[in-house]
């Protein structure tokens, strides 16, 4: 069993984080790619709730709302980009995308 | 503390997200990123922070994952080419292992007060506070925020636009 502190808290949200960072580099899907940069938002706001929890401050939560608020408007934006780019290119391994290289 | 429900959630969620990574079909990575948005609720739950669990099942696993499915089937990917050994992926592969284990151990040995949740009062737990928080002192940067989500809806309208410029040239 897992003790309830904060610091198993952290190890979870680290943990999801390095999970997500792992997705977005071996991916090459973009979708996938952006559903773990979405994995590693996340982990950023459990760890923000945990300190706010324990540090009995409301600051984290509001933070994690205004956070919540952002990500939902990003992803609106994300997909759409990634649609336009499917449209134009027909694919979308990201290794394809390579008009910037050399 | 009854640590079993903290537990299960915890290693359910991990679990989850590295389902995300190993799946190759998008479909069932977008299903095990819900799974563990999920599993992320029910932690937030053990915070005591109720109304992010809420609106993160509401905005994240309501509306963000539905989006990526809708996304996912309207251009229907398919699954990826076997991975190719790429040296500079691997390298950096480790470097982000090397980075979580320096954070596991800071996070397991670290001075951090090892309190008690249920001895500490949870100011996340009442709604009334929030509401308090977000219409005095935040009234700025809710605001600005409602401004965002109008300009990501006009972004979002002008980028799925017909792009009719390019039956004029193909500049664009």
């Amino acid at each position: 069993m897992l003790p309830d502190t904060i610091n198993t808290y952290l190890l979870v949200s680290a943990l999801l984080f390095a999970i997500g960072f792992l997705g977005v580099i071996l991916r090459r899907n973009t979708l996938v790619i952006y559903m773990c940069l979405e994995l590693m938002l996340v982990a950023s706001t459990l760890a923000l709730v945990a300190f706010s929890r324990f540090n009995r401050t409301m600051a984290g939560n509001v933070f994690v709302f205004f956070i919540l608020t952002v990500a939902a408007a990003e992803v609106a934006v994300g997909l759409a980009i990634i649609v336009a780019l499917f449209r134009r290119r027909q694919t979308l391994q990201a290794d394809r995308f390579d008009e910037l290289k050399n | 503390m009854s640590s079993f429900l903290f537990t299960f959630f915890a290693v359910f969620t991990v679990g989850c997200a590295l389902g995300v990574v190993v799946n190759r079909n998008a479909v069932n990575a977008a299903m095990c990123l819900l799974l563990s948005l999920l599993g992320v609720a029910a932690l937030f739950v053990r915070l005591e922070a109720f109304l992010l669990a809420f609106l993160l099942l509401l905005v994240y696993a309501g509306a963000v994952v539905t989006l990526f499915l809708f996304i996912v089937m309207l251009l229907d990917v398919q699954g990826e080419p076997a991975n190719r050994k790429r040296p500079g992926v691997l390298a950096s592969a480790a470097a982000g292992g090397l980075l979580l284990a320096g954070v596991v151990s800071l996070s397991l040995k670290g001075r951090l007060a090892a309190a008690d949740p249920a001895a500490l009062s949870a100011p996340g737990a009442s709604l009334k506070l929030y509401a308090s928080e977000l219409f005095t002192r935040y009234l700025l940067p809710v605001q600005v925020v409602g401004f965002l989500l109008l300009i990501a809806m006009l972004g979002v309208i002008v980028l799925s636009r017909k792009d009719e410029a390019a039956g004029r040239g193909k500049t664009g």
